[in-house]
């Protein structure tokens, strides 16, 4: 079950993903029915499901509404902002996720070092 | 009597068909139709988790299925998974999913099939998926052919498309529905916020669909 981020135990995760190769899913969305609700809303969204990337170091900061988490790769970043909960799960992936008020998912970054599912899961 | 023995029901997400179909689905079954839906993905990608929270992106899929067997309980429907993955159905190679379909219809023989109206389903899955549905019935042998019921939901649909060719006012039925949404349970707070406005709930307790000859 996610749990409100502690940054300090958080940083910790981070740190011993780095210098390795890893897996990210990294997604932000407003949703699907945005501007069906409101005309004057405009549709926003962008995932990316297993991502390869190996960072050097990554890093955590306190907004203090929410958290901001950048991955320092050789050629580029990774960064996501509004992160509130997190979770180790059993596979000791890293899952990290901002709600808001009604529980609905605005952004996530994920970490693994095994491949996030990226086909269906269940077949006939 | 339904007048409708074997009817397919193809959308693209768990709790598409309690949504737009619930009371319909509920009343065939009743008048003895043998209704299957063919869900097209898990619904990977939905952005609602529970509340309180109680799923995340990796654990969603495994609740909405669950979920789903619970309503499909309900509704007394069956459920057999498509296989795509929420959220892409668009990128997919729509002639793959064509024949995907139109050999699982052949298969199968529905008298009736529903599915969304591509181009007024408001949700990318929904769009694609209806048009890999309607374009599959199209290819079938006339013959073979099923009735095609299409559920549109987009703002200008009335005002683009007129009066769907099926009204059904399900309100013998809203209790049903009313438990299918329930089980819902990761959705079902986005659902219930719907059913506070007056309009939704509206248009929730009247199922509309269109017809193939009111496609554009």
């Amino acid at each position: 079950m996610m749990e409100p981020i502690k940054p300090e135990k958080v940083q910790d995760i981070i740190d011993n993903f780095s210098e390795k190769p890893v897996y990210v899913h990294l997604e932000t969305t407003n949703g699907a029915y945005a501007s069906h609700f409101n005309e004057k809303a405009h549709n926003v969204g962008a995932f990316i499901r297993n991502a390869h990337v190996t960072y050097e170091h990554g890093k955590i900061i306190s907004t203090g509404g929410g958290y901001r988490v950048g991955l320092k790769l050789e050629l580029g970043w990774v960064y996501a902002e509004g992160l509130t909960d997190y979770e180790v799960d059993e596979h000791n992936r890293l899952l990290m996720a901002g709600h808001d008020e009604q529980g609905r998912l605005m952004v996530a970054l994920e970490i693994s070092e095994t491949p996030f599912a990226h086909e269906a899961d269940y077949h006939e | 009597m339904s007048d409708y023995k074997r009817v397919i029901v193809i959308f693209p997400h768990p709790d598409d068909e309690t949504f737009g179909a619930g009371g319909t689905l509920a009343s065939l079954v009743d008048a003895g139709s043998k209704v299957t839906y063919w869900c097209g993905t898990l619904g990977e990608m939905g952005r609602n988790m529970g509340n309180p929270v109680f799923a995340n992106r990796e654990t969603l899929s495994t609740y909405r299925k669950k979920e789903l067997d619970e309503a499909a309980g309900v509704l007394g429907i069956d459920v057999v998974h498509l296989g795509y993955r929420d959220k892409t159905i668009e990128f997919e190679v729509l002639e793959e999913m064509v024949t995907h379909l139109r050999t699982k219809l052949e298969e199968a023989k529905p008298d009736l099939v529903i599915t969304h109206f591509p181009g007024y389903a408001v949700h990318p899955d929904h769009d694609a998926l209806g048009r890999a549905a309607v374009e599959a019935v199209k290819e079938m042998k006339e013959e073979e052919r099923p009735d095609v019921w299409m559920h549109a939901i987009s703002n200008e649909t009335s005002e683009d498309l007129g009066a769907p060719a099926i009204l059904k006012d399900i309100s013998d039925y809203w209790d049903t529905k009313w438990k299918a949404i329930r089980t819902h349970l990761s959705q079902a707070d986005g659902m219930v916020d719907l059913i506070n406005r007056e309009d939704q709930l509206e248009r929730l307790k009247t199922e509309r669909f269109y017809t193939l000859d009111q496609l554009q």
